[in-house]
């Protein structure tokens, strides 16, 4: 079980989950710092280790909007949050499968700040309201890379497996 | 079944005879453009190695091609060292399309890559910026990928695409004075909404598209991503030509383009009549709260932005000199102006375009990103507007979460700046 610790609205961009101010900072050890740099109360709360890790933030539709910076996705995985949004723009979704951010696409999720959920590979209870979500399957290409612990190492043993045929 | 553009230059690069949307592929990538957050893909590169005893050795150094735009020259010291690391990495992996703080061949990423006819019709290019889909305004496929997704670009020479659906987008009739591209791509998305292109392409079509330069198609496919599309593309055709020859100083080129079939199968088809448009501005904080001008007209504005690599190229310059010369920007406006790139800059030079923005009180910036993404010159005090030819309004885009940014043509910026407040060019 795992509370809901932050309710965003949609179309939440790059720029509110990490500044571009922060983009010059880079390393995945580095970024969590700046998550949610500009709202200063949840930040704080993170940087004090006030919010456990397996922690749920709810999205609407199209979470992670705009630039491409990965920081915005590893800022998050640092934390150890999981999101769960009615939709994910391509790039931040990508992203978050590359790095190993956790996120699942509930479209019909309802749950406000507060409520305990709990998740399942296939749905979301939300035990408060006692209501029942199907979380949607994603691609076989992102769950390859999931599953194999990120795109590193995916691209690890690609590169291992082209240069042994090769060779 | 007939393919569309996307699908042509992906079947292509998979080296397969035909995809069709939610194949997914491993596709060969012509181009990889990466800016100062090469800092980051070299880490993850470098990540990628740990444990083999291979060399970490780039895939084909000329594909690769890195430019310094968002902080230059160097804001801090942090971004100075990230640079130097990445200099230091250009040099041992021998990577000639490396583009440093330097007046002879710097400027914006987005600029240079179709500058230096780098972009070619049918190439399959990926950057780690979102706005790669620029590039889509020369018949490319291209679109913008994560640091860690260009480490695995970098290492293969490959990346894993799932074929995106594509939507038509014909654009009759013809733009009527003072309306520009930037007006027709905002309309799109006012109408269509930053998540109505989600995981799917952009593909212009119609006599407005074929009448406009590839300066204004840079500027569709550049925010076709504010729609949260994957890229944004027009075919290439006798202005493509004419661009690579005429401007990017290319020899000669292979005509024979990849064209989308004429039975091709699109999820979705808008018609927007560019003939009775008015000028578009976008309202903070978002690039879909879209409005015609007239709803706006009057709000005062604090600081006026024109650049980017949505507009900075040449013609928009010439929209703000002609506007500008022999006039005044009105009291307590500032205006910044940033090139995309110094060829840029050193032709509005020569065209006197920067002493007629300078005598009328503009200042001329070093090209790069400047202010667009809020990390270097320009900062917004709180409570301050800023209207902007920039391709985002996001809140704290500019840097600072309690100012306003309104966005717009050049020609909508450069009238508003005389009189202080937003006003239609066409009443000028
Ligand atoms: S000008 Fe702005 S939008 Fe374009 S690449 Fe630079 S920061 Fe990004």
């Amino acid at each position: 079980m795992a509370k809901v610790v932050l309710k965003l609205e949609d179309d939440v961009s790059t720029d509110v989950i990490y500044p571009g101010r922060y983009m010059a900072t880079v390393l995945p050890s580095e970024t969590p710092k700046y998550a949610f740099a500009d709202h200063a109360v949840f930040n704080e709360k993170l940087n004090q280790g006030k919010i456990p890790a397996g922690s749920i933030l709810v999205a609407g539709l199209n979470f992670g909007c705009g630039s491409s910076r990965e920081q915005a996705a590893s800022c998050l995985q640092g934390h150890g949050l999981i999101v769960l949004a009615k939709s994910f723009s391509r790039i931040f979704m990508q992203n978050a499968v590359n790095v190993g951010l956790r996120v699942a696409v509930v479209s019909e999720l309802e749950a406000k700040e507060g409520d305990e959920l709990e998740l399942a590979p296939n749905r979301v209870t939300n035990r408060t309201s006692s209501r029942d979500f199907a979380i949607q399957v994603l691609p076989k290409a992102y769950r390859e890379i999931m599953e194999g612990g990120g795109l590193i190492a995916h691209a690890r043993k690609k590169l291992l497996e082209r240069t042994h045929r090769t060779s | 079944m007939g393919m569309t553009l996307a699908e042509k230059i992906l079947a292509q690069s998979a080296g397969v005879q035909h995809v069709t949307e939610g194949d997914v592929l491993e596709a060969k990538v012509d181009l990889a453009m990466s800016h100062e957050n090469a800092a980051l893909v070299i880490n993850q590169f470098m990540d990628i190695y740990q444990g083999t005893d291979l060399k970490p050795n780039v895939w084909d150094p000329d594909r690769i091609a890195i430019v310094f735009d968002h902080r230059v020259p160097a804001e801090s010291s942090k971004t100075a060292t990230n640079q130097k690391k990445v200099r230091g990495f250009v040099e041992q992996q021998g990577i000639k399309k490396f583009h440093d703080v330097r007046g002879d061949r710097g400027g914006i990423c987005h600029q240079i890559l179709p500058e230096f006819g780098y972009v070619h019709p049918g190439q399959l290019v990926v950057g780690t910026d979102s706005h790669t889909t620029t590039h889509g305004a020369l018949g490319a496929l291209a679109f913008g990928i994560g640091a860690t997704e260009m480490a695995s670009v970098w290492a293969l020479g490959t990346l894993r695409v799932e074929v995106p659906k594509s939507i038509f987008v014909n654009i009759y009739g013809h733009c009527p004075p003072g309306i520009y591209a930037k007006d027709i791509i905002l309309n799109l998305i006012g109408k269509i909404s930053s998540q109505g292109a989600n995981f799917r392409v952009l593909e212009f079509h119609g006599e407005a598209i074929d009448a406009m330069s590839t300066s204004g198609r840079m500027t569709l496919c550049n925010m076709a991503v504010e729609a949260g599309a994957t890229a944004g593309m027009v075919q290439g055709d006798k202005e493509t030509v004419n661009y690579l020859i005429g401007h990017a100083g290319l020899e000669s080129i292979d005509v024979d383009f990849p064209m989308a079939d004429y039975d091709a199968v699109y999820t979705e088809r808008i018609d927007i009549n560019a003939s009775t448009l008015s000028p578009q501005i976008a309202v903070p904080h978002a690039v879909d709260h879209v409005c015609p001008i007239h709803d706006v007209e009057g709000i005062r504005i604090d600081q006026v932005v024109i650049g980017s690599c949505t507009n900075g190229r040449i013609d928009d310059l010439a929209v703000a000199a002609h506007t500008m010369r022999n006039r005044h920007v009105a009291k307590n406006v500032r205006v910044l102006v940033f090139p995309a790139s110094w060829k840029i800059y050193r032709e509005a030079m020569d065209r006197g375009y920067l002493d007629a923005l300078t005598n009328a009180g503009a200042v001329i910036m070093n090209p790069g990103c400047g202010c667009c993404l809020g990390v270097h010159q320009g900062a917004l005090a709180d409570g301050e507007t800023a209207l902007s030819t920039t391709n985002r309004n996001f809140k704290g885009r500019m840097g600072n979460p309690n100012a306003e940014v309104y966005l717009c043509s050049p020609a909508v910026a450069a009238a508003s700046a005389l009189k202080g407040y937003i006003t239609d060019p066409r009443n000028n």
